[in-house]
């Protein structure tokens, strides 16, 4: 039940995070609210029990998409020269502690070496598909027979995914919206 | 925008069919051997990537245009939708795998019913994907940077 307490709570923060994100009008300001809402969405996937998507999700929310935007978009963008202030190296120090806990509390249920994995539940998935598997979609390849047959509703999703990706990269980094954006530029610093 | 020397096209002239072969193997053997639609689309993507890198920016618009890209990732998917929503009106679930493959053709290519057809859409849309995103990003960087001779021809060709 406080489980429950906690990602509501998350969720709660990561909306208003993803509302600062599109009404704040300074660009910088809104790429730190959308890694607060990855970064918030990584503590639920903690709490979830799922630190490998948590670690994912840092990386890719928080590192990978500061690094796109400064690639993609070179205008707009202010750097700083000051000195990293207390509050930010104290929450690194917390945050990797914090990560580090998480990791070694991971290790430690993790089953012995040489120990098989798969069936340590009599009537798991895994054991399911394995030995029914061939019967049941007819792929000699499991792994296709997984993702395709048993979880294809997941791959679609992947499939999803991919297409709104591309669709979001022909958007934005169309020429056509290039070069109006240049001839806006140049419009401005005529007037 | 020429390309590199002549021994990397020529290089890449012989190389593309095979690259696109095991490809399209990659693909089609996906529920038999390892590999898939996503693996086997990645290597497709390669091949025109490969002849897009040899060949200069120009190839793209004579042997597989962006727009050509864009519309067969939109069939892929929809192949592999289609799939999914065929299984819901024959057999009641979505993804339903409805045809059923007897025990003698197990391990044969033409088995286990709409993994195959679900492979080829995936193969199709990671593919034509990839070689857009490659495409743009490509674009991008040569349409950006500051202004010498070479460029502004092109950007009037383009015109």
């Amino acid at each position: 039940m406080t489980l429950e307490y906690i990602v509501a709570a998350l969720i709660i923060l990561m909306i208003m995070g993803a509302v600062t994100a599109l009404e704040t009008d300074n660009l910088l300001s809104s790429i730190i609210a959308l890694g607060a809402v990855g970064f918030l969405l990584a503590i639920a996937f903690l709490f979830l029990g799922a630190p490998d998507i948590a670690f994912t999700q840092i990386v890719v929310e928080i590192l990978l998409l500061i690094i796109l935007i400064r690639v993609t978009i070179h205008r707009d963008l202010k750097t700083t020269t000051a000195h990293r202030a207390m509050f930010g190296w104290t929450f690194a120090i917390v945050l990797i502690a914090f990560l580090t806990w998480f990791g070694l509390t991971v290790f430690e249920e993790f089953p012995a070496f040489g120990t098989a994995v798969m069936d340590r539940v009599a009537d798991s998935a895994s054991v399911t598909y394995i030995k029914e598997g061939l019967a049941k979609s007819g792929a000699g390849n499991l792994v296709t027979a997984v993702l395709l047959d048993f979880r294809a509703f997941d791959t679609l999703g992947e499939a999803t995914v991919l297409f709104c990706a591309i669709l979001g990269a022909l958007a934005i980094l169309r020429q056509k919206a290039h070069k109006h954006s240049k001839e806006k530029d140049q419009e401005a610093d005529a007037a | 925008m020429t390309g590199m020397s002549l021994i990397v096209k020529t290089v890449c002239r012989w190389l593309k069919g095979f690259i696109l072969l095991f490809g399209v193997y990659i693909v089609l053997y996906g529920h038999l051997t390892p590999g898939g639609g996503f693996s086997g689309g990645v290597i497709i993507a390669c091949a025109f990537i490969l002849i897009f890198l040899a060949e200069g920016k120009l190839v793209e618009t004579k042997i597989f245009s962006k727009n050509v890209a864009g519309e067969l990732d939109s069939v892929g998917i929809l192949i592999f939708w289609a799939a999914a929503l065929t299984g819901l009106f024959c057999g009641g679930v979505y993804f339903k795998n409805f045809i059923t493959t007897a025990a003698e053709s197990h391990f044969k290519l033409f088995s286990s019913g709409i993994i195959p057809i679900c492979n080829i859409g995936i193969g199709l849309k990671v593919g034509a994907s990839l070689f857009v995103v490659f495409v743009i990003l490509a674009a991008v960087k040569i349409v950006v940077p500051k202004k010498s001779d070479n460029i502004n021809d092109h950007e009037e060709d383009e015109k």
